[in-house]
Parts: C-alpha cells; sequence; structure tokens
C-alpha cells in the first residue's frame, strides 16, 4: 500500500512535545524529532530513561497522550492502522511462541498481516535466507539460542517489508559476538533501504550502528546530532591516569590552566583538555614528578560515546539491576 | 483483515495438535471420569434405585448415562475456563504483543480464540460419548440413525454456545490478570460452585431452596438439560424421578446459554478494547 510518505524534508518519523505520563510520574517528558527516510537514527539511554514508552507510542501499543507523531506521514492516533501496516517491530523482550517453528512464526506473521499466499511463502525463503536460518526452519523456537531468536525476530519484523523497523534494545542478553553479527544484519538491512528506529542503552551499539543519536533521559532529549558530532562537542582529547597518590594529584592538575575538567573513573584520573592532548601531557608529567607523585599509567584517547554521555547526564549509563550512579564529576571550571 | 480470526484459530489448534501428552491427557481424563466415578456410583445407585418402581412403560436409565451427560458438560467447562491460560502465556512471554501490534481487529483474537475452543470442546464431548456407550451408557439408545444425527447435533449446538461464554469468560480474565498463578486460582474457584450447583450428578429438586435457584439459573444446568434431551430423550426416569422436557424448556435453556455468552462476550470486548501489552 502506498501512503502519504515522507514529507518535503524526507521525514519518515515526525515527533512534537510528545509526552506521557504513568500516574504522577513523567516517563517521557516533551520530546520532538525527525528520522528521515533511509538513515538509522537511534535512542541511547539508561533503563528507565523513556524509550521504551516513547517507542510504544509510535509503534501504536500505548495510546498518545500528549504531542503528535506521524509515521510514513500516518498519524498515530488517527491512522494508526495505516501506521501499524507500515512498521515492523523487534520488540526488547523476546515474543516467541516457544512450541512453534521458525516457519511457522513467520507464516503466522504474513497472515496477521494478511500477505497473499504465494508473497509470504517467497517472503519466508528471503528471510531465512537473510538472518541465515534456512536449516532451522522446522525448529521449535525453544531450541534456537539467543541470537537465532533475535534473527527470526528481525526476519519476522521485515516480512512484510515494512518503510520503518523499530528495534527496541535488539542485543540485549547476547554475548559480544552474536551482538556484533546482529549489528551486521542490521546494517544489511539499512542498506536495503528500511528505516531503521533503534534503542539502546549500548554506547557502542549506538556509535557503531547509527546514522545520527538522541541521547535521551528522564523522558527528555538531551543532546541529538551525528555519532561524530556528539563526540566532537567534548572538542578536545581525554588523558586518563593512574598515579601512587590520587588525590594530591587531583589537586594539583585542577590548577594548571590547560586542563578543562577533572573527574575519576574507578582508580584511576580523567583530565578533559582544551588543547591537543600530546601537548599537553609533558606539563602534566612535570607538574607531577616535581611533587613527588608516581605515573604508573597514561594514556591519551579520543572522547567516545561514553564520555559524551557521561559528559551531558553527569552520571554514567546504570545498568540493570545496579544502585543509581554515583555523581561522577568536580567540576573544576565552575 | 477479513480473516484475522482464521489466523488466530490455525494457530491455537497448531498448538493444540503439538502438545501430545496435553492432548491425550484431555481426551482421556473424561474417560476416567466415566470409567471410574462413573461406573464405581452408577453400581451404587442403580442398586439403590433397583427397589424405586418405575411407573409402567416408562423409561429408565442407569446413573452412568445420567452423569455421562454431567461429564461432557464438566469437560467443556473445564477446557473453556482454562483455554484463557495461553492468552495470558502470550500476554507475559508470547505473541500477545505481536498480534496486538498487527493491523487485526481485537474481536478478530477473541473469535479466533473462541473458534479453537470450541473445536476442542467438540472433539473432547464426542470422545466422551463414544467412550460412553463403550462402557455402557444409554446415549441414543433406541434412536434412529436420523435421530442419532440430530441428537448429536443438538448436544454440540449446546456444548458450543457454553463453551463460548465460558470461553469469554475465560478471554476477559486473563487479559485482566498478570499471574498464571492468579488465573489458576480464579479459575479453580469458579469452577467448584459451577459444577456442584448444578445437575451434572444429581437432581436438583432436592436441594434447599436457595441452592436450587441458583443451580436452575446455572448455564451449566441448562447445558445439561440440553445434552440430557438430544442424547437421552425429553421423557425419562433416572435415580427414581421424572425427568420430562418439552421443546419449549429446551428452547428457553439454549435461549439462557445464548444469553449467557453474549454477555460474556461483551464483557471479553471490553476488556480487549483497553488491554495495554508493552
Amino acid at each position: 500500500m502506498e501512503g502519504p510518505g515522507p514529507g518535503n524534508d524526507g521525514a519518515i518519523i515526525r515527533v512534537e512535545n510528545l509526552e506521557h505520563s504513568y500516574g504522577n510520574f513523567k516517563a517521557v517528558d516533551g520530546i520532538s524529532f525527525t528520522v528521515k527516510k533511509g538513515e538509522i537514527f537511534s535512542f541511547l539511554g539508561p533503563n528507565g530513561a523513556g524509550k521504551s514508552t516513547a517507542i510504544n507510542i509510535l509503534i501504536t501499543l500505548l495510546s498518545l497522550q500528549k504531542g503528535k507523531a506521524t509515521i510514513a506521514g500516518y498519524d498515530v492516533t488517527t491512522e494508526s492502522q495505516n501506521v501499524r501496516e507500515s512498521i515492523g517491530i523487534v520488540f526488547q523482550d523476546i515474543t516467541l511462541d516457544r512450541d512453534m517453528t521458525v516457519w511457522e512464526l513467520l507464516e503466522f506473521h504474513g497472515r496477521l498481516y494478511d500477505m497473499p499466499v504465494k508473497e509470504r511463502r517467497e517472503r519466508i525463503e528471503e528471510l531465512l535466507k537473510l538472518v541465515e536460518l534456512e536449516a532451522k526452519r522446522d525448529e521449535l523456537s525453544k531450541r534456537l539460542s539467543g541470537g537465532m531468536k533475535r534473527r527470526l525476530e528481525i526476519a519476522r519484523g521485515l516480512m512484510t517489508r515494512p518503510k520503518v523497523l523499530f528495534l527496541d534494545e535488539p542485543t540485549i542478553g547476547l554475548d559480544p559476538q552474536t551482538r556484533m553479527r546482529m549489528w551486521e544484519y542490521i546494517k544489511g538491512v539499512n542498506r536495503e533501504g528500511t528505516t531503521i528506529f533503534l534503542t539502546t542503552h549500548y554506547m557502542d551499539e549506538a556509535d557503531q550502528l547509527s546514522d545520527r543519536i538522541s541521547i535521551i533521559d528522564h523522558g527528555k532529549i538531551i543532546i541529538a546530532g551525528t555519532p561524530e558530532e556528539l563526540k566532537n562537542t567534548l572538542g578536545r582529547d581525554l588523558i586518563y591516569l593512574d598515579t601512587d597518590n590520587n588525590e594530591n594529584a587531583t589537586k594539583l592538575l585542577e590548577q594548571m590552566p590547560s586542563v578543562r575538567e577533572i573527574t575519576t573513573k574507578g582508580n584511576r584520573i580523567v583530565l578533559m583538555v582544551h588543547e591537543d592532548g600530546t601537548k599537553v601531557l609533558p606539563g602534566i608529567i612535570d607538574t607531577l614528578r616535581k611533587a613527588g607523585i608516581g605515573i604508573s599509567t597514561i594514556n591519551l584517547k579520543k572522547p567516545s560515546m561514553d564520555d559524551v554521555f557521561v559528559f551531558y547526564t553527569g552520571r554514567e549509563l546504570r545498568d540493570e539491576g545496579q544502585a543509581p550512579a554515583r555523581p561522577m564529576f568536580l567540576r573544576a571550571g565552575k | 483483515m477479513t480473516y484475522g480470526f482464521m489466523t488466530v484459530y490455525w494457530r491455537d489448534m497448531i498448538r493444540f495438535f503439538r502438545f501430545k501428552t496435553l492432548l491425550i491427557s484431555s481426551l482421556l481424563q473424561p474417560a476416567l471420569w466415566l470409567a471410574f466415578f462413573g461406573i464405581a456410583m452408577s453400581s451404587n445407585f442403580d442398586r439403590l434405585m433397583a427397589g424405586v418402581p418405575v411407573p409402567e412403560g416408562a423409561y429408565a436409565v442407569g446413573y452412568l448415562t445420567f452423569m455421562g451427560a454431567g461429564i461432557i458438560a464438566m469437560t467443556t467447562l473445564f477446557t473453556s475456563l482454562f483455554s484463557g491460560i495461553v492468552i495470558l502465556f502470550d500476554k507475559n512471554w508470547g505473541l500477545m504483543r505481536e498480534i496486538l501490534a498487527s493491523p487485526v481487529n481485537r474481536n478478530h483474537i477473541i473469535v479466533g480464540i473462541a473458534m479453537s475452543g470450541v473445536t476442542k470442546s467438540f472433539i473432547q464431548a464426542i470422545i466422551i460419548m463414544v467412550f460412553g456407550i463403550l462402557i455402557g451408557a444409554a446415549f441414543f439408545a433406541g434412536f434412529t440413525p436420523v435421530q442419532v444425527a440430530f441428537g448429536v447435533l443438538g448436544v454440540l449446538a449446546f456444548v458450543a454456545m457454553f463453551a463460548l461464554g465460558f470461553l469469554f469468560l475465560s478471554a476477559a480474565i486473563a487479559i485482566s490478570m498478570e499471574s498464571p498463578e492468579g488465573l489458576q486460582g480464579v479459575m479453580t474457584l469458579l469452577t467448584m460452585p459451577i459444577f456442584f450447583a448444578s445437575n451434572a450428578l444429581y437432581p436438583i429438586d432436592t436441594f434447599p431452596e436457595a441452592l436450587r435457584i441458583i443451580s436452575a439459573y446455572n448455564p451449566m444446568t441448562m447445558l445439561i438439560n440440553g445434552i440430557r434431551y438430544f442424547a437421552i430423550g425429553p421423557d425419562f426416569y433416572a435415580l427414581g424421578k421424572h425427568y420430562e422436557f418439552t421443546q419449549a424448556d429446551i428452547l428457553l435453556s439454549f435461549l439462557g446459554l445464548i444469553i449467557f455468552s453474549a454477555i460474556m462476550f461483551a464483557l471479553a470486548w471490553w476488556r480487549f478494547r483497553r488491554a495495554v501489552v508493552t
């Protein structure tokens, strides 16, 4: 079916001032963004940041309370049927019937979406090949590994050739190798022309996959841009130091004019410097030597998404089950 | 989405035939009821009733035949009430999100599940009738082939209408609940009074007044009246009591089941429209 399609600016998802509350708790607090046709767009944020709530509103599982959202030109509230026909979804939790086979699950999906028999049978073959599950066609889904289940769900999400594929934490609970393979599949799907909307709390995932990232925390978008743009906003190098007296070293380094910010991460000192880090290093080494502080390791690197996140949210990504992150910054400049 | 319910039905039947142990035990359980409880009780009741005179020319049936109708009803009740569990599993760990996020109309989900539930009840009812006859229940005794066909259809019509009501009720409860344990509790709580406050195992006429009224309006009693009418006949003696059904009685019972099912459908429809699964 041909929908109104993307607007003039190429936006396939358009969200304006979206708000959603559970009782008194504002899970999504006025977010606006657009996703361009053909890109991989991601929401990066800790668990509980409001990513899943936002995604559930977009895929019409949660009703929209406040704001406006359109997908492929269709309004999620008034044209939810059209929205549903335009999208594919991979849910955060595994959503498979344990006692149905790979083929049956895909067939079921094709039937749900009213695909003609011939088309859906052909599509199943295509997709089994794409996600390399041809040999598992008649296997019950409970006998698949975690990575295979995810691949099956991605195949299912693609059954109807959706305009947008939503992936809610697609690699949660997968081992590192499997995650990297999943990224390859996701990139492949995107290359074929499917727009991808991704949520994740993995920095590297957002960094590796996305054309554009929105960092979301406490229901708000804190900053958005390409991974490069985000990292460049820190605009300086990071120096990691390990000394035999971190406390004194911190006090000394705070006073250096080229040091913009200083933090500690575990038992390491992290310096954010104004200038090219390689030029600052000798001064740092000198200063510490003179004070009689021994340096055991020193490391210079470009800011990562991790650093970007910590910088803009003031804390590290909390993981499930962990206590809220402790405040990490000693703001030297302020 | 014209055939969304067929998709839901197709999937449910795959599951029904896939679990061989569950399938066999669900078919065996009613047979065991008949074989043990039925034969044990009927040997006692029939001995007790031997001294009670039955009027000349009247048709008397043994206890096994009498309670066989009750066992069909009981099996239908259990199967229907517990079939909601698949919804709960789907909601927590399965396909419910996929289905709810698809273009399929939510009524189709209810209808699909109802159809598969009715199919399961049909299979069970037929197996109990066949098994009952094998061990000596006088179902369709002395009927002509046409009467047998008519009788079977009548029984199935009653079973279907009753099953629908409890399937809808079960679906409504399942979609509103969080845990399978909770659902199990509610269902067990429901089955007890529904089963025992009915004429499944004994006549209700001798019940205390209040219980007798409850039993008379119990959908279970209406179903059993229908089954006895179609499988045994409109006029028979059992447990020393004269059973006589006019066509109006039976129509009224069927009407009662239709009303019951319609109310339960409304309930399920309301719960499903409000259902949020994320």
